[in-house]
């Protein structure tokens, strides 16, 4: 009796535990961030110049930073900043949060029975107070016109590794239409997932930069994800033309060689802003990431190897971004997105080295009969009313739709996303010299068909969260 | 019957101590700032004429954007003592005295409104003051209407005409030569130091309208962008010395040399800019880097040049 009840308990606690680990998890994956109170003191310009609201650049910030965070002024190198300025700033954030996922599948208990004797499904919830990793940024010039950026990010648990390692040639024969940097670094999104004004773990990110189809082996393809690689960019003197180009390792922004033998990816941009009068300055643009990656793997024991990785299969995905400005307080980001996974992805070969038991295209393998490349569409509407630089409010709606699966018979909405996200942050204070918020949140997602499978229709999952917090930046 | 008695000195002497400590009491407090909060007086509307443009100092936006850009330096009063003023060097602008640096009208006078949308989408190179061009026309054509509000001056007087500025002659050697004896002449030098570096003897004494110090334009330093404080081209440099930048040392030369006199030192003041790539120093280097001496004859016309010799030491180029 005593021993079954001690189980019982074992497994609960795991179940929770379980929950509990993939919230962390997720958070600890989600740090956004990059607002740098270290420019701001250097140059003596308030959070708000740069910032719509903190961290999220407004069109003066897009600026500094297409500029190699620099103000075009005689004081961007270094040689200029008191010997005792070091542009360093960490950003963490104490949150009180309550998270709700729904259809767990957790063991059913008879009363008194030792041995779960059937398996249910349930509701999730958990709350209490928590934290968000930490960020570590160093960045600004090295010298007039190369620019730098290092950040160390942890997860909650302290765990770090470099979000973003960078060098940048700033305006290259002396044209800001030259640019070239090397490392690891966010890629070019005009809609940055790094400056994102929310913070749950489903409303932190863009799940349009990270969307995945149910099966696919691909994790290649996220353009949220910081990666390794080497961009040319540039841009008009007042920034309202923009072009990147960066040649990437299709290795998520992994480094180590963990992947590919030899697989690269490209990711493009190009917008144009446009003098609206009193509404301001709108731009609209594009986006396009082409690559290829490994679905094949040289194996030892059975257990593939890293950096062996062959038989190369294509993926894209593209879309167009529009940020419409309504006068000073209201403003409109829009991203759509057209992603293809070559056929092989949509089967669930790729990423054998991280996603154990994915699938290996040796020798000799071939498709099922009538595989299909899976394919979908999404949209996000990101508005934002910014009622005064310390208070703004954000709301957000994103859904991706499938429109092919890559197993024919395969329900069309398996996969399918809506989620909303509402949240306002006020800044109590406005000046050069650090950044606080008081943040609040609400965001509800909805996957169709991702649940446990109960009978013969897998289930759909509701999941959603409340924080509340107070994100801070010195 | 009272006796009448002298008054004792000690009496005498303290009676003497008081009259005087409240004397000096009274004019010091004739003299003491206007102490405690001030009230906040409302500040007349203003406008702003850029083309066809016409910027509003109460359009819904400009408070905004004013606090959002401008305020942490040049505080929200328009007194230039905002939160980060005491960190910069050289001090933003104080708006309240309506005294700009960069105008194309005659020394003392206001500028222009273009002269104001100019500099906010230029920005003040060797300043904090970056170049606003992100905004749009009319945001800035607002901001200068706003900026307008905090000087009774704009309301009381209007801005100055701007200069003439005639054609630029065609850059030449002699051209250049004159300027370089203009240069000495008008003792340029003495802040802008012999080489243009900004050392000049006098250079670590000046100080603005607000004594606070300042320091002259290094031309060899900032050459590679050719950015002045107030434009990049020979004419924004003709500009400069002409209107002079107003609420600083550099005064107006406009009364004391000609259009064409001004226009030999723009070319001479280019080839102190030793890196940038430009007319003047194309042809300094087909002089083989030499200046030909400056001769005045004494009809007041420019002298031939003269057989190439080495400058004074410190002058020319390098």
């Amino acid at each position: 009796m005593y021993i079954g009840t001690w189980s019982r308990r074992i497994r609960v606690t795991f179940c929770f535990s379980s929950v509990a680990l993939v919230i962390l998890l997720v958070l600890g994956e989600v740090q956004p961030a990059h607002a740098l109170p270290a420019f701001a003191r250097k140059y003596g310009l308030r959070c708000s110049a740069c910032h719509e609201s903190w961290p999220m650049l407004n069109y003066f910030g897009q600026k500094f930073k297409d500029n190699g965070y620099q103000l075009m002024n005689d004081r961007d190198s270094p040689i200029w900043q008191n010997p005792s300025y070091w542009p360093a700033t960490f950003r963490i954030t104490p949150i009180w949060h309550r998270v709700s996922t729904g259809k767990v599948l957790v063991d059913a208990y008879n009363t008194g029975a030792a041995i779960p004797s059937t398996s249910a499904i349930t509701r999730v919830t958990s709350s209490g107070f928590d934290l968000s990793g930490l960020d570590f940024h160093t960045a600004g010039t090295l010298e007039k016109n190369i620019s730098f950026y290092v950040l160390p990010s942890s997860d909650n648990a302290g765990n770090f590794h470099f979000e973003t390692v960078m060098a940048r040639l700033d305006n290259v024969l002396g044209t800001p239409w030259l640019n070239i940097k090397l490392g690891k670094f966010e890629l070019d999104n005009l809609l940055s997932e790094k400056r994102i004004l929310t913070l749950t773990g489903n409303g932190g990110i863009y799940q349009l930069y990270h969307f995945i189809p149910v099966g696919d082996g691909n994790i290649f393809g996220q353009i949220g994800d910081n990666q390794l690689g080497l961009e040319l960019m540039g841009h008009s003197t007042n920034d309202r033309t923009r072009y990147s180009a960066s040649i990437l390792s299709s290795s998520d922004g992994q480094p180590g060689l963990v992947y590919g033998a030899n697989s690269y990816s490209g990711f493009f941009t190009a917008s144009q802003a446009f003098d609206v009068g009193k509404l301001g300055v709108d731009r609209i643009g594009g986006y396009a990431m082409i690559g290829d990656a490994p679905t094949q793997w040289l194996t030892s024991g059975g257990t593939p190897l890293g950096g062996t990785g062959i038989g190369n299969k294509s993926f894209h995905r593209e879309g167009v971004v529009g940020q419409f400005y309504f006068g000073e307080h209201f403003d409109l980001q829009v991203v759509t997105q057209h992603g293809w996974d070559n056929a092989w992805f949509g089967q669930g070969y790729g990423d054998a080295i991280d996603i154990p038991g994915t699938l290996n295209n040796l020798p000799g393998t071939s498709l099922p009969i009538g595989s299909r490349a899976p394919t979908w569409n999404g949209v996000l509407v990101e508005p934002h009313y910014v009622y005064s630089p310390t208070l703004i409010f954000i709301g957000r709606f994103e859904t991706i739709r499938m429109s092919q699966q890559a197993t024919p018979g395969t329900p069309l909405n398996l996969g399918d996303i809506t989620t909303y996200t509402a949240a306002v942050r006020y800044n109590p204070f406005m000046t050069s010299r650090a950044g606080f918020a008081w943040h609040n949140e609400y965001n509800w997602l909805h996957q169709d068909g991702t649940g446990p499978t109960l009978g013969l229709t897998p289930s759909n999952v509701n999941s959603s969260e409340f924080l509340t917090g107070f994100d801070f930046a010195f | 019957m009272n006796e009448l008695r002298p008054m004792p000195l000690v009496k005498i002497v303290a009676s003497l101590v008081l009259s005087a400590a409240f004397t000096v009491a009274g004019s010091a407090q004739d003299q003491a700032p206007d102490v405690g909060p001030h009230p906040n007086v409302g500040r007349s509307q203003m406008e702003s004429q850029i083309g066809g443009i016409v910027g509003h100092s109460d359009s819904g936006r400009v408070k905004y954007d004013y606090v959002r850009y401008c305020a942490g330096c040049h505080g929200t009063r328009g007194d230039g003592n905002g939160e980060n003023a005491a960190w910069l060097d050289p001090k933003p602008r104080d708006f309240t005295m309506a005294t700009f640096k960069c105008r194309s009208t005659p020394t003392g006078m206001l500028p222009t409104d273009e002269d104001l949308f100019n500099t906010i989408g230029r920005g003040l190179v060797n300043s904090n003051m970056p170049p606003w061009n992100t905004f749009t026309r009319q945001q800035k054509a607002d901001l200068v209407a706003y900026i307008k509000t905090f000087s009774p001056r704009w309301q009381k007087e209007k801005p100055g005409d701007p200069i003439p500025i005639p054609p630029e002659p065609p850059i030449t050697i002699e051209s250049i030569s004159h300027g370089k004896y203009l240069f000495t002449k008008l003792e340029c030098w003495k802040c802008h130091g012999p080489q243009g570096r900004g050392d000049g003897p006098s250079a670590s004494t000046l100080t603005d309208s607000k004594d606070q110090p300042i320091r002259p334009y290094d031309f060899a330093e900032s050459s590679k962008d050719s950015r002045f404080k107030c434009g990049t081209t020979n004419r924004d440099l003709y500009k400069i010395f002409m209107t002079g930048l107003d609420g600083t040392p550099m005064p107006s030369y406009a009364d004391i040399i000609k259009p064409a006199d001004a226009w030999d030192l723009v070319h001479f003041l280019r080839v102190l800019q030793v890196h940038r790539p430009g007319r003047e120093n194309e042809i300094l280097a087909a002089a083989h880097g030499e200046i030909p001496p400056y001769v005045e004859k004494p009809d007041g016309q420019k002298s031939q040049a003269q057989p190439a010799i080495r400058p004074p030491s410190g002058m020319g180029s390098e």
